[in-house]
């Protein structure tokens, strides 16, 4: 999604060295992808297994000075999502973003991401609402493909903020299909706005720290 | 620093434990002292307890949100609408069971029996059972490792009391992990018809697709084919079409070319499906005109193709 299948991750003095997505090195990025001989090949691990890499990836991992360490998870509330609580706990995790789709079946599941996050002590810093809502094109009339409203109702019921609502647009996926910069590419773009506010929250939740 | 080791034998191989890359693996001793190789009684037990269900069909997907549960869970529905044929459900996504809520059954409990678990029956043809029934809130969470959750789809497989079944569906959650790997090893002696594969258009769903079939292989389970959900969305004002999902490389339909796999059918997006699992209702009976039902008749009509075509050895002799 980000342009940088087939790159290799190499080793330094401090580790791996993670692959950097832009010129200007401001985004950084490890994935068992990067490790994979070939793109169509299975990883069927075990959780003991994925709970090692994971571990890795973070203490092996020279990142660097950095800002921001965004996780990406799948879904679930399993190995992944403890070994990641786990090895990231000594260095103090900002938070969870939960993310969920507005109908009640996502939000059905989403609500137990919740409780993972209240049962391991991790922070909830806000529900986001993907999907939300498709403009079409056409005749730019609004149609909530997947519900309406169950993002922000969850947020409510939970006790925790709402940070948004992201609409369902085509060239968003497209965008990252072909690996081009959307945010650059489609400021004109309905999920722009959404995404950007919601990136402007969390920097306000915990501004870039001065080293 | 420890290399992650790539060519992993497998934990029931003669070389597990042994092999060159297995050097570093956390399981290594684990493995090398043959506990991965002793056959799991369960397998027997397993064999036995499914012998009463004809078919056994498993539902795949690589990425999550592609609408697997959804897909399932209207397969059982139209299995089911011929009352003389007898469906059985079983989720086996241990930490998002999902199933209950889309069947209208949420709230319901499992009951025991001296011949194991009850399903919770929808209709008289039609049971279910999910770890979401085992759950007494909706903010519970199941938060199991690996070893865990294989247990409970053990028990699932083993203790509950299917009695005569026609088709068993078997939801799965996204991925190729502990859950997948259980649910073959456990089948392993039962006969798995094969896998159903869900994905969306766009590359990024397709490229977890080609993992999730390269599982298939990996583990000798028979593909009956991918179905392309989510594929056009038709506007309810304008009735214009648009690709939400853009198959930036030709879709499902050009995967399943190159990898020579059925298609079995594309589902287009229709925002119906979505308000009647959030109902717990069959959207094959909430608008069964709709393109989006037609096409999942006709992927389901595909499916018990399949599965009559492929019946096992001991099932020939019964029939003839």
């Amino acid at each position: 999604m980000l342009r940088a299948q087939g790159r290799a991750v190499h080793q330094c003095d401090g580790g791996w060295v993670p692959v950097y997505v832009d010129q200007e090195q401001s985004i950084c990025l490890m994935s068992v992808g990067f490790l994979l001989e070939n793109p169509d090949e299975a990883v069927v691990w075990r959780g003991p297994k994925k709970n090692a890499l994971i571990k890795q990836f973070v203490s092996d991992v020279a990142w660097g000075q950095l800002d921001y360490l965004v996780v990406d998870t799948p879904p679930g509330t399993s190995d992944e999502h403890m070994a990641t609580v786990d090895a990231l706990r000594p260095y103090g995790p900002l938070g969870a973003l939960v993310v969920t789709t507005p109908q009640a079946v996502s939000v059905g599941d989403v609500r137990r991401e919740l409780t993972f996050c209240r049962k391991t002590g991790l922070r909830v810093l806000g529900v986001v609402e993907n999907m939300s809502g498709f403009v079409c094109p056409h005749c730019a009339e609004c149609t909530s493909i997947f519900s309406r409203g169950g993002g922000e109702e969850l947020a409510s019921h939970a006790g925790v903020p709402f940070l948004g609502s992201v609409p369902l647009d085509p060239e968003l996926t497209k965008s990252l299909e072909e690996g081009r910069d959307f945010i650059r590419e489609f400021p004109e773009s309905p999920a722009f706005p959404a995404l950007l506010s919601i990136a402007q929250k969390v920097l306000t939740e915990a501004p870039a720290r001065v080293p | 620093m420890e290399e992650v080791p790539q060519g992993c034998p497998g934990t029931g191989s003669a070389q597990a434990g042994r092999g060159a890359s297995c050097q570093g693996c956390p399981n290594q001793r684990l493995c090398a002292s043959g506990a991965g190789a002793a056959p799991d009684p369960a397998v027997e037990e397993i064999k036995e307890k499914l012998k009463t269900v004809k078919h056994k069909i498993l539902v795949l997907s690589g990425k999550g949100g592609v609408g697997k549960s959804t897909f399932s869970a209207h397969l059982a529905h139209g299995l089911a609408e011929d009352e003389n044929t007898q469906v059985a459900l079983l989720d086996i996504d241990i930490c998002g069971p999902s199933i209950p809520k889309m069947m209208g059954l949420e709230g319901e409990q499992v009951h025991q029996s001296g011949s194991g678990w009850s399903p919770v029956f929808l209709e008289d043809n039609l049971g279910v059972m999910s770890v979401g029934f085992l759950l007494s809130s909706p903010d519970d969470a199941v938060i199991w490792r690996g070893p865990k959750k294989n247990g409970m789809i053990k028990q699932f497989l083993r203790d509950v009391d299917w009695g005569e079944v026609d088709y068993l569906i078997v939801d799965t959650p996204p991925g190729t992990s502990d859950e997948h790997l259980s649910a073959v090893q456990y089948l392993s002696a039962a006969h798995i018809d094969g896998a159903v594969i869900i994905t969306t258009p766009q590359e990024v769903s397709l490229q977890d697709v080609r993992k999730e079939i390269s599982f298939c292989h990996k583990v000798k389970l028979p593909i009956i084919g991918v179905v392309e959900n989510m594929s056009v969305f038709v506007c309810p004002k304008c009735k214009k079409e648009s690709q939400i999902f853009p198959p930036t490389t030709g879709g499902a339909e050009v995967l399943c070319q190159d990898l020579k796999i059925p298609l079995l059918g594309k589902v287009p997006l229709d925002p119906h499906i979505g308000k009647s699992c959030d109902k717990g209702q069959s959207f094959l009976i909430d608008a069964p005109d709709s393109p989006a039902a037609l096409a999942y008749r006709g992927i389901i009509q595909k499916i018990q193709e399949f599965c009559g075509l492929h019946q096992p050895k001991e099932q020939h002799l019964i029939s003839s």
